[in-house]
């Protein structure tokens, strides 16, 4: 038995933590807010691993139960309880791992920033969000963790609240994640309207109820509640995971300080809506039309997202890119009903982009804050384990047979060759052309970064933050302390050999259980089991496969032009100057967004204030007043004050009113 | 303890607190200050022994109160509180004792006559929501404008008299309507007291003249589009307490009304005109928050997004005929109605918070426009931990009290109709962009002069107002049970009590 005192001290301890760092600001100083959070996270850490070893092995049973009754109406009641069954267990170990990682490099990477306190005050915080969200049992609790880690993530990216680029970027970051949660909010009240509860217990074991079903919402056209309700709730997903159309803001996030962009913006937020799809594959495996919607639009944003990461400069908006990418991967699982498979992607990325992301703060430390590859090269002398733990993510991302990410993005690619719902082709060629891609931008980052000429130039005396000029550091790069180092190490880790371990069982030992649902109908997985003969097996049958070899071909396109001849890049970028400036460009999407949104907006708003409000509502008052004060002045002049000019009004009245009488009498 | 007659009490103590506080006299602020707030904390004291007094399970209107008043026309003394009223009262006098507090060395000019008519608002505040008779709620709706006026007129801005006219016309034309609805309900019933009232059969014609007869005097007090004009000038001109209750009491009033009567009273003719303050609700959400978006001066910009907010009150009251009648979906129709009412309490909260907020950094500064301010989260990084709170809770992010009845609202429209669910949930995403706007430009950015860069960090005072608000906006977030316990039978009554016609 799993017991629900454990659960609350694992939800609660990040949040306790988060309270003392935050608010003991003089109590505790920057030494204690940086070990209580700490504390706090390793302590949800060692008790997710406690939770998974019962689970899975403890023979204890799913939990689902509420702590405290949140709503009550009538007989209608949701909680704030939890649900552990092998999906939540999954995801709060990664979760808590990566958090807890996250935690002991901060204390490198923000060492001399001022607000070192509440730095950690908000990434403990955000922890609690996060196993809000994991742990949740209903729909509301899973709301409420949802826009927790949006708060969080907002605060965030808005760290260095000084920079008008970051506080813009946090705004964008919310405003469009809302977006999605317009969505979201009505497919949950979509969900109370077809199943009159929201918790999940319920709504899933009657999911089936919703065969059949539709709703009018346009007149004349039913529509299958079970696609809208789908859909919906896709809308958020899109949001929190940044899927194409709803992905500008996950680039501008990079403006936050890099550990988050490795905890939040890579390794678990931003899978938020890939676990709420697992979750709720019990409705989606009710509506072909929505999962082929999500595979539709997994796959674009994992091809087409991938193509800007090759012109990014940035270090940062790189890995920015290819996790929007990767996210697409694991959208695509979702739509071909390969919930596992996208839960395994989910995991084994967490590793190796976090692994990455921080390895890219560490680059970024010893170059005083310069992100820019432009005028970086040559570091892998300087800071070696930096460069092998690098090289090590990467060679995970992009598939390299072995490691961790190879087992999980095959198994995506080839679940989809196996799907034949509407869009797998599309999807197909997306995925597959998206290796070349994937390769492509990670090696040109690594050659870039680490390889070839040093591109910056050391000069004594300069200082960083003033006089800054791009490529000029006061002092020479060196490795990180060690602080920064081990998290390195320890994600590099799992990063190689977790797909060998856990493939088996993930995919095709039916580990998942209850937890994730899949029509016989739909599941690709099961088809894929007869040609699974082991990881080991897998590995060698690699080396004759398709994306294995489109992987080498984008490794020596790099290779060639970023290692051996550098010219060669401009010469391609000014040969296809369209591509290439639509890629730079993001395919216009932020200024269109920018300036139908955003400047519309505020046109609006102008033309509703001066025009309608303040010229008509307001108007019509002002003006009543007006005419009321013009007309009394008017009628003040009949007050004259004489005499014979009130005797003649009489007069004439009498004479009115008798001259109507008899009118009126005579007929 | 239960026979002695605490609400009059509630209602007059405040009332008489306020001839001590003027008999204290211009020459004595300081036992002005303490008398007004020992005077808020023994009411708010009291208001909790009712609370505790009122037993939630059988509901109904309790503690109720029964004097001769004027027999000739059957008005009588008639108090009494159902689940609603009880959290109003208790919002009212929690509120006022912050509002004191956050007067209290703010206020320099005729500190005595201004905390008497705090009091005696308070108490005319906690009649309206005590009342079970027709005329007497007319005569404590009325009332209120009177103390109002004088604190937007006497403490006020440079436009105070354009302001406390426009504010005192404006309802007071809105009222006309109502005292002659009043009038003729007496004339059908031969009483004002509203238990016969809400049991009164009338033809639908009567029903419809008298429902726009309502619907214009609480549309304007609500406010609701398009009689909304008053409010962002009455707030632009009141000082910083006359703001904090107008917003988070006054406006309540207009939506109590409909739940007293429009409702109840004229169950037919609101479910055929609900159509109208629906579409006005969703106008409310949208069109106001785009207004607000563009607004240079912050208490406008509250001020409309309290508009906005109000909406969602009109919403979830007049969705419940289309759930319980045309649906015959109750348990719906209560989460709407219930969602109103905790929208109402949570606006109370969260509005008062804000314009406390910009109170303070009106205090500083003495200017309300936006652009005067920036970078506050480096000056006064406390001040700003709430501003960026209470901001949270204005766009609705859960586990604050904004989020409870927007949720509730918003889930039970859905099954009245999608599209009213989408028009109203289009707030989360209106209302963080013009919430977060504001919070862009003042609470984080750099500082734009000197004098914004030596503003001092809030005092002891100054936090523990904001703290207590706070704590309610983050209590009733987390663990809003207790409140909708309060409330569960009221409303559940209430929406048995409108399923039958009374055209019969």
């Amino acid at each position: 038995m799993i017991s629900q005192t454990l659960l609350v001290v694992l939800a609660a301890a990040p949040l306790v933590g988060a309270l003392i760092a935050g608010l003991g600001r003089k109590q505790v100083g920057r030494a204690g807010a940086a070990a209580i959070a700490i504390i706090s996270v390793a302590l949800s850490f060692a008790l997710s691993c406690v939770v998974f070893y019962q689970l899975v092995w403890g023979g204890a049973p799913v939990f689902d139960g509420n702590v405290y009754t949140w709503l009550e109406v009538g007989k209608l009641t949701i909680g704030i309880g939890f649900l552990v069954d092998r999906l939540t267990a999954i995801m709060l170990v990664t979760v808590t791992f990566v958090s807890l990682m996250v935690h002991i490099y901060t204390i490198g990477y923000m060492r001399d920033d001022p607000g070192f306190q509440r730095f950690f005050a908000y990434i403990a915080l955000f922890t609690f969000s996060m196993l809000m969200l994991v742990l949740a049992n209903n729909f509301l609790q899973l709301f409420v963790g949802w826009e927790l880690v949006g708060l969080v993530s907002y605060l965030l990216i808005g760290f260095w609240f000084e920079r008008p680029t970051a506080s813009a970027a946090a705004l964008k970051a919310f405003i469009v994640n809302r977006v999605g949660d317009f969505g979201f909010i009505l497919g949950i009240a979509a969900v109370l309207y077809a199943f009159h509860t929201l918790d999940y217990s319920t709504v899933f074991a009657n999911a089936d109820s919703l065969s059949g079903r539709t709703i009018e919402v346009v007149g004349g056209h039913p529509w299958s509640l079970a696609t809208l309700i789908c859909l919906l709730l896709f809308v958020g997903a899109c949001g929190k995971s940044a899927q194409v159309p709803l992905h500008v803001w996950l680039p501008d996030s990079m403006e936050g300080p890099t550990p988050i962009s490795a905890l939040i913006h890579a390794a678990t937020m931003v899978t938020a809506g890939i676990f709420m799809v697992a979750r709720m594959s019990p409705l989606y495996e009710m509506s072909t039309t929505a999962l082929s919607v999500v595979l539709i639009v997994g796959a674009t944003t994992a091809f087409f997202m991938g193509l800007v990461g090759i012109v990014q400069n940035d270090i940062k908006r790189v890995i920015a890119y290819s996790t929007l990418s990767q996210l697409g991967y694991m959208v695509v699982a979702l739509g071909v009903s390969a919930y596992a498979a996208g839960i395994f992607h989910l995991m084994t990325h967490a590793f190796f982009k976090a692994l990455l992301f921080l390895g890219a703060g560490s680059v970024i430390v010893a170059m005083h804050h310069e992100q820019d590859m432009r005028y970086m090269g040559g570091l892998r002398k300087r800071m070696p384990i930096t460069w092998i733990t690098m090289w090590i993510g990467s060679l995970a991302l992009v598939a390299t047979p072995g490691f961790s990410g190879f087992y999980s993005k095959d198994q995506i690619i080839e679940a989809v060759g196996e799907s034949h719902i509407f869009g797998a082709t599309y999807a197909y060629w997306c995925v597959l052309l998206g290796v070349f891609v994937t390769s492509l931008y990670s090696f040109r980052l690594l050659y870039m970064t680490f390889h070839g000429k040093e591109r910056f130039k050391v000069v004594h005396g300069a200082h960083d933050s003033h006089d800054h000029h791009q490529g000029m550091l006061a002092h020479a790069p060196k490795e990180s302390p060690w602080v920064i180092t081990v998290p390195l190490v320890l994600l590099a880790i799992p990063s190689v050999v977790i797909g060998w371990f856990t493939i088996k069982p993930l995919l095709y030992g039916g580990w998942f259980g209850d937890s994730i649902k899949v029509l016989p109908a739909h599941d690709v997985l099961a088809a894929m089991a007869h040609e699974f003969h082991g990881p080991w097996a897998m590995f060698l049958h690699s080396f004759i496969s398709a994306p294995f070899w489109i992987a080498v071909a984008g490794f020596a396109v790099a290779t060639y032009v970023y290692l051996f001849n550098p010219a060669l890049a401009d010469r391609a970028a000014r040969m296809f100057l369209p591509v290439f400036k639509m890629l730079t460009r993001k395919y216009w999407v932020d200024e269109v967004y920018y300036n139908l949104f955003a400047r519309g907006g505020i046109k609006l708003g102008r033309l509703f204030w001066k025009g309608t409000d303040v010229g008509v509502f307001d108007g019509a008052v002002n003006g009543a007043a007006f005419v009321t004060e013009r007309s009394s002045r008017v009628l003040r002049r009949l007050q004259t004050g004489f005499l014979y000019h009130y005797a003649f009004v009489m007069i004439v009245g009498l004479v009115l009113l008798l001259g109507g009488l008899w009118y009126w009498g005579l007929r | 303890m239960s026979n002695w007659p605490i609400l009059s009490v509630l209602i007059w103590l405040p009332c008489a607190g306020a001839i001590l506080v003027l008999l204290a006299g211009n020459a004595r602020p300081r036992l002005a200050r303490w008398l007004t707030m020992a005077f808020t904390v023994i009411t708010f004291a009291l208001s909790l022994v009712m609370l505790s007094e009122y037993q939630a399970g059988p509901g109904g209107f309790q503690l109720q109160e029964m004097a001769r008043w004027i027999p000739g026309i059957n008005s009588s003394y008639h108090l009494g509180v159902d689940g609603i009223a009880v959290a109003l009262i208790v919002l009212t006098t929690f509120t006022s004792i912050l509002v004191i507090g956050g007067a209290w060395q703010v206020i320099k000019d005729k500190v005595h006559q201004y905390m008497a008519a705090m009091l005696v608002l308070e108490g005319l505040l906690i009649g309206v929501f005590a009342v079970m008779d027709a005329l007497l709620f007319y005569l404590f709706f009325e009332a209120i404008l009177i103390p109002m006026f004088f604190l937007i007129g006497v403490w006020g801005g440079p436009r105070r008299v354009y302001a406390t006219l426009k504010f005192f016309i404006y309802t007071f034309f809105g009222s006309i309507f109502f005292l002659i609805g009043l009038l003729y309900l007496y004339h059908k019933a031969g009483t004002f007291d509203l238990p016969t009232l809400w049991a009164l059969p009338l033809t639908f014609k009567e029903q419809a003249w008298l429902f726009f007869s309502f619907l214009i005097a609480f549309a304007i007090k609500t406010p609701m589009v398009p009689v909304h004009t008053w409010l962002p000038d009455a707030h632009v001109e009141a000082p910083t307490g006359g703001s904090v209750i107008l917003a988070a009491i006054m406006l309540k009033v207009g939506t109590y009304g409909f739940i007293r009567f429009s409702l109840p009273i004229l169950p037919d003719a609101s479910e055929y005109f609900a159509w109208l303050v629906i579409v006005l609700s969703l106008i409310a959400i949208i069109y106001i928050g785009y207004v607000a978006l563009v607004q240079p001066d912050m208490k406008k910009l509250v001020a409309y997004s309290s508009i906005a907010h109000m909406g969602f009150v009109t919403l979830g009251l007049f969705i419940v005929y289309m759930l319980a009648r045309q649906q015959h979906d109750v348990q719906m129709a209560e989460l709407g109605v219930q969602g109103a009412v905790v929208q109402m309490i949570s606006h109370g909260f969260v509005s008062g918070a804000l314009f406390t907020c910009i109170g303070v950094m009106y205090d500083r500064l003495h200017t309300r426009e936006i652009a005067a301010y920036g970078g506050l989260a480096k000056v006064m990084p406390w001040f700003a931990a709430f501003w960026v709170l209470f901001a949270m809770a204005n766009c609705g992010l859960p586990f604050t009290s904004g989020f409870v009845g927007e949720f509730m609202v918003i889930l039970s429209s859905f099954t009245a109709n999608p599209w009213i669910a989408l028009f109203a949930a289009y707030s989360l995403i209106i209302g963080a962009g013009y919430t977060l706007y504001l919070i862009k430009r003042i609470v984080w950015g750099t500082t734009p002069t000197k004098e914004a860069a030596a503003m001092p960090e809030i005092n002891t005072r100054e936090g523990l107002v904001l703290g207590a608000f706070a704590v309610a906006v983050l209590a009733m977030g987390v663990y809003p049970w207790p409140l909708m316990h309060l409330m569960d039978s009221s409303v559940s009554q209430l929406v048995t009590h409108l399923l039958t016609s009374k055209l019969g």
